[in-house]
């Protein structure tokens, strides 16, 4: 029953996996043909299905003049907007999460859970309620198609990721440790930022990931709020599909997309398994 | 030095967390708070280091109201039940914090957390992370960061608790080594437990804690021989102390038809009428010529063995030497050592104890 049950397990995650990496193949491939190879029916296999080229991956770097995509200034503007708002999102939201974790907030009915579920529930409302009023404010202050204006609207969407995660961490982190700064000499400023926070760096990485994710990923938003002057990543990208799309080029910069979260990952994922709390409260 | 609570209260909701709370502490002794869980031990200790606001009270130290200042300024030093330390830091770093939080010059940190690892056996353990420890060392940590500030107040709130049974009763000796000699000389220190044997073998004074109140404040000793009431004497013996409702009539006890004794000398003075007598678990033994019980159960503890027997509705524990195996509902003949029998009137007060007499 043992080896059944082994068999399945590895079918099911070696199905997973085909279904994961398949698109990526896909891409990889294609960003390395040319026309030719793109409409001559299901090639794989470089140098033996079709003749590898790097047109695809050169046209990013080219402006539109010269052939290429101009996908090279959205990229920087999505790292900007991307880590300008992450950076924000966790600064702020790492000390709401804590006061909310550690203070007791009461205003009539009001109490910390409630506090906590209403930076989330600006996650739970459908994307194009928010769109409205952010298109109205940003008008209304000529932040409309300005990195500025992105910057505060990615805060707004990313600072509730943020607290939800990180009140989770703080609420994990016993309280005696920062009971014992205080009494180790801190007042609680101190304590947060000399005890608190240096343990709170897994927590800290995990939410600035999914903030980065989900800001670096954002269409909705990105394609809303800009129209000529300033575009981002993923619109760029979108852009370029119509009647006749330059699938080497398009697959290539979708790559290209990719490759700031894949760096991320990998550099995050050492920190994630240095720092923890073991040694805190046994 | 003194450290002077009056009339110490918190409430949460409808409970008490600390009910009226008063006592004075003075330098070099050591206080064990004794109590069930959730009496209010680790509370007192909290509002002591200024973590918790009493919500009515005070406390002063040395004269000075202690209530006004923050607990970063107190001269105070905590050490959890939980192994509380600063995981990103080394055993060195977390030694020197307080120190460093003080703006200690370094040749003077050097000297104080040399010392102070050395006192609690961990020389050679400066540069190795928290996480590398096992939990007896980290608790070593603990103690170390609180004797490194030569504190004036030093607080143990179960630091023994989450050890196992051999590092216990070896860190207990440690404990009593290190708090006796320098840094008790000192400093008032406070250690809370639940464990009568451990509050014994520490001495000193001990404040006995119930629903948020200290019901009674005494040595060792005195606590021991004269419990002030039923609660006390079963917070403060292990095995609890066995409690049972009877008689004085015509100079004897009568606790059941069938079980009756003569009247321990100490009892003499007492009126007839009905009394809660207590007898600890070792004032009970198997005789020949004692009552009738059935065993209920039989548990071994080392090189002891607790017996629990039942006689209709009465049911006590005896402390029987070496180990002995008993088969439940088993009958046993009981004798009871009435030289050691405590009388307490049906409201729970002591009215006569072996060593005290007559209340």
């Amino acid at each position: 029953m043992s080896l059944f049950y082994s068999t399945l397990k590895y079918l099911a995650v070696t199905l997973w996996s085909m279904f994961v990496i398949a698109p990526f193949l896909w891409a990889l491939t294609t960003s390395f043909k040319d026309f030719q190879s793109v409409t001559s029916g299901a090639t794989y296999i470089p140098w033996v299905d079709f003749e590898p080229t790097l047109d695809g991956w050169r046209s990013l770097f080219k402006s539109p003049a010269q052939g290429g995509i101009a996908i090279v200034e959205p990229f920087f503007n999505s790292i900007i907007v991307t880590a300008a708002g992450s950076g924000i999102s966790i600064i702020l939201g790492t000390l709401a999460a804590y006061s909310l974790s550690r203070f007791t907030f009461r205003v009539g009915p009001i109490r910390n859970g409630d506090i906590t579920f209403f930076f989330i529930s600006q996650r739970i409302m459908p994307p194009v309620v928010l769109s409205i009023p952010f298109f109205i404010m940003l008008g209304k202050l000529g932040l409309l198609d300005t990195l500025f204006g992105l910057v505060l609207v990615y805060v707004v969407l990313l600072m509730p990721i943020a607290v939800w995660i990180m009140v989770d961490f703080f609420n994990k982190v016993p309280l005696e440790i920062d009971e014992t700064a205080l009494i180790d000499g801190c007042n609680p400023y101190q304590a947060f930022f000399k005890v608190v926070l240096p343990n709170s760096v897994p927590g800290i990485i995990v939410a600035g990931m999914f903030c980065m994710i989900f800001g670096w990923t954002d269409f909705f938003f990105a394609f809303i709020l800009t129209f000529t002057e300033v575009q981002l990543l993923p619109v760029a990208i979108v852009a370029l599909n119509s009647s006749i799309t330059p699938w080497w080029s398009l697959s290539a910069a979708a790559l290209f997309s990719v490759a700031p979260l894949v760096v991320v990952a990998f550099v995050v994922e050492r920190y994630l398994s240095k720092g923890n709390l073991s040694g805190a409260l046994k | 030095m003194s450290l002077i609570a009056s009339n110490l209260s918190i409430k949460h909701e409808k409970n008490f967390h600390l009910n009226d709370v008063s006592f004075s502490m003075s330098k070099g002794e050591i206080y064990t708070i004794i109590g069930r869980t959730l009496a209010g031990k680790t509370t007192l200790l909290k509002t002591i280091a200024g973590l918790i606001s009493p919500d009515s009270g005070g406390l002063t130290f040395d004269g000075h109201d202690f209530g006004s200042i923050p607990v970063w300024k107190r001269e105070i030093a905590m050490v959890y039940q939980q192994f509380i330390n600063y995981p990103h830091l080394t055993v060195y770093q977390n030694v020197a914090f307080p120190l460093k939080q003080r703006g200690i010059q370094k040749t003077e940190i050097n000297r104080r957390v040399i010392t102070a690892l050395s006192q609690v056996g961990l020389e050679g353990f400066g540069d190795r992370k928290i996480q590398a420890l096992s939990g007896g060392q980290q608790q070593r940590v603990a103690l170390a960061r609180s004797l490194v500030k030569e504190a004036k107040i030093v607080l143990l709130d179960e630091p023994l608790v989450n050890l196992d049974y051999k590092l216990r009763e070896q860190l207990r000796e440690e404990f009593q080594g290190i708090f006796d000699t320098k840094a008790s000389e000192d400093s008032i220190l406070i250690y809370s437990s639940t464990d009568p044997v451990e509050a014994m073998q520490l001495g000193g004074q001990i404040l006995v804690m119930d629903e948020g109140r200290i019901i009674q404040q005494a040595s060792a000793k005195e606590i021991y021989e004269n419990p002030i009431s039923t609660k006390v004497s079963q917070i403060t013996n292990d095995p609890a102390m066995n409690l049972f409702d009877g008689r004085i009539q015509d100079g004897c006890i009568v606790l059941s038809p069938e079980i009756k004794f003569d009247l321990p000398s100490h009892f003499n003075g007492l009126p007839q009428g009905d009394f809660t007598f207590g007898l600890r678990a070792a004032a009970i033994s198997l005789d020949d010529n004692g009552f009738p019980f059935s065993v209920e159960l039989s548990e071994i503890s080392g090189s002891e063995t607790f017996l629990h027997v039942r006689h209709e509705g009465l049911k006590i524990v005896g402390l029987l030497n070496l180990v002995q195996n008993f088969s439940v509902g088993e009958k046993v003949s009981v004798r009871f050592d009435t030289k050691h029998l405590y009388a307490f009137a049906p409201d729970g007060r002591l009215k006569s104890s072996p060593y005290g007499g007559l209340q």
